[in-house]
């Protein structure tokens, strides 16, 4: 139990301090390199790590530059690939913000920036455990959490750029699928009621289907699609049960 | 290859870009309810989205990953998440198992020498 939720900070980040900044500082690892690759100096990788702080969306805006795409072009491409955050943010914030007025909206707002995948996937979780219901406690957990998944991706960004070409295909390997299986693990590994179950194998299957035929549309598909069939689902079969 | 400043720009519009939508969560968070219907579904939607931007990643990838087979890949998620069961929730031992498989698995089919 926490009494106090100042500690809840630390608490975050030390939860963070782990196997979370590890696989982070591994995807931005390999973030850096390509970074360096693609002739960026150091302060835009800082940059694009800072400002985006979502890796599909880096990578999307890197490859697009690299192929000389109009900006309008790249931009659009970045936005739809962030549209996920829609979502995640909607069913984050009302966590940490419902009845708690001691924070205002401008830190909401702000506070969302730190949003990605692996914060959200987190504390999404960890919500729900008895030790971090206070939602002040939630805030500065989630907080902590970010700051220390943020610097450490930030770092191994810079560390992957200066040392490009010095490491072996084993490690790349490695690293590239790093990322991917921890997201596995945290969401199939994690999911605890029936309903995220139902939506993680309906968002899947959806994905993988409309992949070949429209490999554009397949992830906002397997949000739209997997998740409305996937929330049907569950609610015929509770109402049922 | 554009120039710094050209790269800066494009970084800065793409950054607003992603946060817009992590915005507009937050604006319209405030009047979703987290026990009512609604929200239940979002959070479908949600769930359902990384889902499918993981699934694709592992069976449909991109770079250095589509140089490995799919059944490695798929091995290796399956010994990462039974790892991860069998050590009692530890995230640390499913990566390691995980990542050990993968790359056995990459040095039997001869990919990595």
């Amino acid at each position: 139990m926490i009494a106090d939720p100042r500690r809840a900070l630390v608490l975050g980040a030390r939860e963070a301090l782990g196997v979370p900044a590890a696989v982070l500082g591994a995807g931005f690892l390999g973030y850096g390199s390509l970074a360096a690759d693609a002739g960026y100096p150091v302060y835009l990788t800082l940059l694009a790590t800072f400002a985006i702080w979502a890796l599909p969306g880096q990578l999307v805006l890197m490859e697009m530059q690299a192929a000389g795409a109009a900006l309008a072009a790249t931009l659009i491409a970045v936005s739809l690939s962030a549209a996920r955050f829609l979502p995640m943010t909607l069913t984050l914030m009302p966590l940490m913000r419902r009845g708690n007025n001691a924070r205002r909206l401008w830190q909401f707002l702000l506070v969302a920036q730190l949003v990605s995948m692996t914060t959200w996937a987190v504390a999404i979780r960890r919500f729900e455990d008895a030790d971090l219901q206070d939602l002040e406690a939630r805030w500065r957990y989630f907080i902590g959490f970010s700051a220390v998944c943020i610097g450490s991706a930030a770092l191994c960004a810079v560390i992957g750029q200066l040392l490009i070409g010095a490491l072996p295909p084993l490690a790349r390997f490695g690293l590239a699928l790093l990322t991917p299986l921890y997201f596995f693990v945290t969401l199939v590994g994690e999911a605890r009621s029936k309903a995220s179950v139902t939506a993680l194998v309906c968002g899947a299957g959806v994905a993988l289907a409309l992949h070949e035929v429209a490999p554009g549309w397949s992830l906002l598909g397997a949000g739209l699609i997997g998740g409305s069939a996937a929330f049907l689902l569950q609610r015929t079969h509770a109402r049922r049960g | 290859m554009p120039g710094a400043a050209d790269i800066a720009l494009a970084i800065a519009a793409c950054g607003l870009a992603t946060w817009l939508w992590r915005g507009l969560g937050v604006l319209l968070s405030g009047r979703l309810d987290p026990n009512s219907a609604m929200f239940e579904w979002v959070s479908c939607v949600a769930y359902a989205l990384v889902a499918g931007l993981i699934a694709r990643i592992i069976v449909f990838p991109s770079g250095l990953l589509a140089q490995t087979a799919l059944a490695d890949r798929l091995l290796a998620c399956l010994a990462a998440l039974l790892a991860y069961h069998l050590a009692r929730r530890n995230m640390f031992a499913g990566m390691v198992c995980g990542l050990a498989v993968f790359i056995g698995a990459a040095y039997v089919r001869g990919l990595i020498a």
